[in-house]
């Protein structure tokens, strides 16, 4: 399915499904790895622009925590970890058990950095394996990346694929909430899904809605 | 950048003109590079954010010019002819074309230093002038031209700000 073809409102339906399910076994994982309540839930799949990605994403110059990584296998694609600076503190805080931390620049943040790419690792697994068993399709993620800049420079290079084929972009928008002292959750970050558009085939024919 | 000034935004893949007093930004540039032609003498300047190196890359039939190296810099250099400015007064400024991640594809873990290939490989054919340049790195860049002063402003979040 190439730009041409029409993408209907039942096939974002469907990719807000699959979204849901990556989410759910995602959110069970972050959970259990930081003990402490993770809710992921998926607001929004949604056919924008490039600079409108950007926007959910926290705006184009917003400063943040951005793990990359791509997915290989019968479909292709790629994945987007979008976290605040504090967020991302607090969550290098309780995996590496140092309230102390203090967030730096990428080069220096040693263990910090590791444990950013391991709760990359776990996120996407997590969620690709959700995703794999749903659409019986291969899917694997490759080792996540780290950079910690502005959105526009981290998202776009994510939107490098389908930027050969489109001006726009299926984004399937995963929130990561997490809850606090009183039970009040706040909104710790982003998770991106963004499956290259030859991929968007693959995935409508695996679930019979092509 | 005084407060008077009116900023003209340009998205990604997107171009645009901006005369005295107005200035011309674009924010978050990672491997996309930021090209300003300008003329000094008529204080006008276009600003393209490339996406890509080659229009050949583009798998569409519908294609947008200013997200290719190639396309783009032709395009500006057409729309700033339109408003009466002479090809061989125009001069060139580049920032962008980082490489934000440090694995990925293949082809596109270097797609910043490719893009800023592409980016001189067109303007050396227009002829057009590269005046200065802050290319490759690893950070992200948001740029401002003034037409006024000709002067680049960059910001980046490691690596400080600078005038080139």
């Amino acid at each position: 399915m190439n730009s041409d073809n029409e993408i209907t409102e039942m096939h974002l339906d469907v990719l807000k499904e699959i979204g849901n399910i990556g989410a759910a076994h995602a959110a069970t994982s972050l959970s259990q790895l930081l003990g402490h309540k993770i809710d992921m839930r998926v607001p929004n799949v949604e056919l924008v622009s490039f600079d409108e990605m950007f926007e959910l994403a926290g705006g184009t110059e917003k400063i943040v925590a951005g793990i990359f990584l791509r997915i290989e296998g019968d479909l292709t694609g790629s994945m987007f970890f979008v976290l605040t600076i504090e967020s991302a503190t607090e969550f290098i805080r309780k995996l590496i058990g140092d309230p102390t931390f203090v967030f730096s620049q990428v080069e220096d943040l040693g263990l910090g950095a590791s444990a950013l790419q391991e709760l990359g690792n776990i996120l996407s697994g997590s969620y690709l394996s959700a995703l794999s068993d749903f659409t019986s399709l291969n899917i694997y993620p490759t080792v996540p990346s780290l950079s910690v800049d502005m959105v526009g420079a981290i998202v776009s290079f994510g939107l490098i694929e389908v930027s050969q084929y489109s001006d726009e972009v299926i984004v399937i928008e995963t929130e990561i909430l997490q809850e606090g002292e009183q039970g009040i959750s706040s909104l710790a970050g982003h998770f991106f899904l963004l499956p290259d558009p030859p991929s968007y085939r693959t995935i409508f024919s695996s679930l019979g809605v092509l | 950048m005084l407060n008077t000034k009116t900023v003209v935004r340009v998205g990604i893949a997107d171009m645009n003109i901006a005369k005295t007093p107005q200035t011309i930004r674009t924010s978050g540039l990672g491997s996309c590079v930021g090209v300003v032609l300008y003329d000094k003498t008529k204080q006008i300047a276009g600003m393209v954010h490339v996406m890509l190196p080659d229009s050949q890359l583009g798998k569409s039939t519908k294609i947008n010019v200013a997200k290719f190296a190639d396309t783009g810099i032709y395009a500006m250099m057409e729309m700033l002819k339109a408003k009466g400015v002479r090809p061989f007064s125009l001069k060139a400024k580049i920032a962008g074309g980082a490489q934000m991640f440090q694995f990925g594809s293949n082809d596109t873990i270097r797609i910043g230093p490719r893009n800023v290939e592409a980016v001189k490989a067109e303007l050396k054919r227009l002829s057009i002038p590269i005046v200065s340049e802050d290319t490759g790195g690893s950070s992200g860049r948001t740029i401002e031209f003034d037409p006024e002063t000709c002067i680049l402003h960059i910001r980046t979040v490691n690596a400080g700000t600078q005038e080139i």
